[in-house]
């Protein structure tokens, strides 16, 4: 099968690459990119675990294409933190032991990034909701919740 | 090692604080790696070709085609993998599960496989093995391969542990007793009598990240596993055997671990991937996907249970008898010993009996699943106890305080109790704003209790000091849950120094002596207990080193606080030395100062917890809603409280799963028919409430800081509190867990019927 080549821009930075047509952005990111912070804990979009945001828009990159990327752009894992400055998300979820095994982390930072981005100001229902489609096998979710919680709050206040 | 682990009453000043994990920054920005997130040079993908058939005659494998196609390096067969277990029937079962010998023995076992230069080629490669099959009729229900017309999965298997050595095959390995008193009598002095059956159905531990690998083999006879494990010794151990590798010239390195449960305690396609790479010569990365970890890895037992328990009126309860019934899937397995062992692990009690039953089904392999084996058998237990309460009258928690176990208890399963946590669980529940808070329509309230015994094992730790005071904690215990924050605060507690400069890290198998796995909740205790002794040896080098420094006896140095002291009159002038001082003259006064301890565990305190859940069920639905729940558990002494209460809400949240809506479900054909996370549903974030919790600490007296484990006992409550609340929400018993949508209907529908006649 001849490659596909693709221009796309992850994490601010210009990318290009060859996949194959059938090939997952998933598989791009982690196999042929190096970015294995987004990670495949089933392949069929319902684990929430490769989370990326494509154009403002939260996709499991398992069921995106690599092809599709192109002219996209395209948020992972790696470029949430700014240099040595952690994204307040991540820090609250130290701060409140949001994670045990860590696996589902960057899918549920990437998934309460961009629902932050679209509702600043989240009930705990509506939190609940929007972080559904990501799976935690570990923590029973209360303090995944918190630390939204808490790290919308300190969002708001900047 | 003079090491004296008993329990000394102490003030903590690191112990009991809350600080920001050591592999926390890399775990918020994806540096983390994983099982699938290491590459090597030349690597190839390995793939698995599993049986589709429950049960199955291997006639001829022809890989021939496989072997042909452009791109393929190795393809393997169980020939490829010798058998070299040596009478060891354990071990046995491991290669025959690793890669079906003669017969496929469930739906998903593995045949073949294939390593090639990429993914796409490795799939084609698996299309073309050419696999004849002879179907045989198969059973995976645990009560129907208990019957004689059943079908054999194992001609070889004569049930052991009966009065008579039997003379025909069957499809129960082993038959265990345990119990003391005499139960008939203690029926006879019962005013009143339950006597209830239960089924639990099979459920997955449900880790995010599916097992993954990656092996090298070299020529010369030395191999190198990265992998996601709860136990690298151990995998080395087996994997040596199995591939005729000497054990320490195969190096594991266990990745970060994205949850295990349990279920990554066994091998299931690391020696294969050893096979692929020693075959084709090159490093091969073998990644499950999510069907084959649902088929192929895993589960836990699905049971059906007999439990009978009979009271006086005044709430003692006289006797207590169970019959447990536990699929093991086709191998040999100690699950329901297990469940026999806990049944009644809580109560105080004169006459007890429980018998276990371990069932071979056409199903994989059972796994160990977080305090594996004592959900059902609590289910079972606890929702008798709370009929029987009902039938005479007594407040349920009231009931099991009267009965509740203490120190000084004989178990049912054999030991006398030191001081335990059920009793002061129960008050604690008992007093609890939850047990107050008001209920409305179609709402109810249960509790139930639940035990765990907790292991200690085989532990080794390096404590190392840096020239610059800091310290390096080389453990080798797989760190699951946040066990590196624990246990540097301990090596921060013993030494006197910051938690800031200690950074734990887990050692792989060629850097450590032997560890036991991460299992039985033994990660925080064991572990801590031999950073302790190695902080301990530490400190008397450093208390050596400071005498040199300050040229008198070691008999006159102390350690206190992070410093060494001079004490006596005489030297009264010479102030203290701190680690990070004695460090820095290191070099000068004998070279590095480190402390090694190896230990065995010993000791490791039983647990206890109750839990309380508020449920409500729509009755034009059978669906249910969990409104409010609360965890209360003795930790002994909680290391870091923040990661015990993430212990706690995650053993509840996985409970809750099991009790509502997780199962493996079975065609016809015995097909798993739900091998994936859409129709095999775990609880999601808006399928929950926040779930409290409430830390005991009733110390441990065999750990110097009273530590006991945490991790398992959580799961062990919730399938009995939830069956409690419903009954008490719509007046029906579930004796059917998973308690889904159609299994409450059709229970309030008969409910319904039975009131309408």
């Amino acid at each position: 099968m001849a490659g596909v080549a693709v221009s796309t821009t992850i994490n601010g930075d210009h990318v290009e690459y060859l996949c194959q047509p059938d090939e997952t952005l998933l598989e791009v990111l982690r196999d042929r990119l190096g970015l294995t912070g987004a990670k495949e804990g089933c392949g069929t979009g319902d684990c929430g675990a490769c989370s990326v945001i494509v154009d403002d828009r939260l996709v499991c990159s398992c069921l995106v294409l690599g092809a599709e990327a192109e002219g996209r752009q395209i948020e992972t894992i790696e470029g949430m933190a700014h240099g040595d400055q952690l994204h307040p998300l991540q820090q609250k979820f130290l701060e409140h032991a949001a994670l045990q095994c860590g696996i589902c982390t960057p899918g549920f930072l990437i998934a309460a990034k961009d629902l932050l981005a679209k509702n600043p100001d989240p009930t705990e229902e509506e939190i609940r909701f929007g972080l559904a489609g990501n799976l935690c096998r570990c923590t029973g979710y209360d303090k995944i919740v918190r630390a939204v919680q808490d790290a919308a709050n300190v969002m708001k206040g900047a | 090692m003079n090491f004296d682990p008993r329990y000394s009453g102490r003030s903590f000043t690191s112990v009991g604080t809350r600080p920001i994990r050591p592999d926390g920054v890399d775990k918020v920005t994806g540096r983390a790696r994983y099982g699938a997130d290491f590459n090597m040079a030349g690597q190839l993908v390995g793939r698995i070709l599993r049986s589709p058939h429950a049960h199955a005659i291997i006639r001829k494998i022809d890989t021939s085609k496989a072997e042909k196609l452009a791109g393929v390096k190795a393809v393997i067969t169980a020939k490829d993998l010798p058998d070299l277990t040596d009478g060891d029937a354990a071990m046995y079962d491991i290669l025959d599960n690793s890669m079906a010998r003669t017969k496929a023995l469930y739906d998903g076992h593995a045949v073949a496989a294939v390593a090639a230069i990429d993914a796409r080629t490795a799939r084609q490669a698996l299309k073309l093995i050419e696999v004849d099959y002879e179907v045989l009729p198969h059973v995976t229900d645990v009560d129907e391969a208990m019957k004689h017309s059943a079908p054999l999965i194992n001609d070889a298997i004569f049930t052991e542990g009966l009065e008579e050595k039997p003379v025909k095959p069957s499809n129960v390995t082993k038959r265990t007793q345990y119990g003391h008193g005499d139960v008939h009598q203690g029926f006879g002095e019962a005013d009143f009598v339950v006597e209830r059956s239960f089924k639990t159905e099979q459920t997955h531990q449900g880790y995010i990240e599916p097992h993954a690998c990656v092996a090298s083999v070299n020529p010369d006879g030395t191999a190198d596993l990265w992998v996601c494990t709860q136990g690298h010794f151990v995998y080395r151990q087996h994997c040596a055997q199995l591939l005729g590798l000497e054990a320490s010239k195969l190096r594991v390195t266990s990745s970060e671990i994205g949850g295990g449960f349990g279920g990554k305690t066994h091998v299931w396609a690391e020696p294969v991937a050893l096979a692929l790479s020693r075959k084709a010569g090159r490093p091969v990365k073998l990644v499950m996907t999510r069907d084959e970890v649902f088929r192929a890895s895993g589960p836990t037992s699905a049971t059906s249970i007999d439990v009978k328990i009979g009271a006086k009126k005044d709430g003692t309860i006289t006797a207590a008898e169970a019959t447990l019934r536990y699929s093991c899937g086709p191998y040999a397995g100690m699950w329901a010993e297990i469940g026999a062992m806990t049944a009644f692990a809580c109560y105080k009690l004169e006459n007890v009996k429980t018998v276990g039953y371990e069932v071979l089904v056409n199903r994989p392999k059972t796994a160990a699943y977080r305090a594996p084996s004592a959900p059902m058998a609590a289910f079972a237990v606890e929702s008798a106890v709370d009929e029987l309460a009902k039938e005479i009258g007594i407040d349920p928690v009231d009931f099991r305080i009267k009965n509740a176990a203490q120190e000084g208890t004989r178990a049912s399963y054999g030991p006398v109790y030191g001081p335990i946590g059920i009793g002061p669980t129960l008050e604690a529940v008992k007093n609890h704003p939850h047990m107050k808070a008001p209920l409305g329509t179609n709402q109810g309230r249960g509790m139930a209790c639940g035990f765990w015994f907790n292991f200690g094992g085989q532990t080794c730790t390096d404590l190392n000091i840096g020239m610059d005071g800091s310290v390096s904690l080389a453990v080798g215990t797989v760190d699951v849950g946040g066990s590196r924050a624990s246990l540097s605060l301990v090596a921060a507690e013993e030494l006197g120094i910051d938690y800031a400069h200690v950074k734990a890290i887990v050692a792989d198998t060629s850097s450590l002596g032997y560890n036991d796995m991460t299992d039985g909740s033994r990660g925080t205790f064991s572990s801590s207990m031999a950073t302790i002794s190695a902080a301990r040896n530490a400190i008397k080098i450093l208390r050596e080193r400071a005498a040199q420094m300050w040229d008198i006896s070691v008999d006159d140095v102390a350690w206190e606080k992070g410093h060494a002291v001079a004490k006596g009159e005489k030297h009264g002038n010479l102030g203290k030395l701190s680690l990070k001082e004695i460090a820095a003259e290191s070099g000068k006064t004998g070279g590095p100062i480190a402390g090694h301890s190896e230990l065995v565990a010993d000791g490791a305190g039983v647990s206890f917890a109750t839990h309380i859940c508020d449920i409500e069920v729509d009755p034009e639905t059978g669906s249910t809603r969990v409104l409010r729940y609360t965890v209360v558990q003795d930790a002994g002494k909680a290391v870091h409280p923040t990661y015990v209460e993430g212990q706690y809400q995650g053993g509840a949240a996985q409970g809750i799963g099991w009790a509502l809506n997780e199962e493996y479900i079975y065609g016809k054909d015995g097909r798993l028919q739900n091998p994936g996370f859409l129709d095999y549903r775990i609880p999601v974030c808006s399928d929950l409430p926040m779930i409290d919790t409430q830390i005991l600490e009733i110390p441990n007296p065999n750990h110097p800081y009273g530590v006991r484990g945490v991790g398992e006992t959580s799961i062990v409550p919730p399938l009995a509190a939830i069956a409690n609340a419903v009954s008490n929400a719509v007046g029906v018993r579930m004796s059917h867990i998973p308690m889904s949508p159609p299994r409450i209907l059709a229970a309030l529908e008969a409910e319904r019927e039975r009131f309408s006649r």
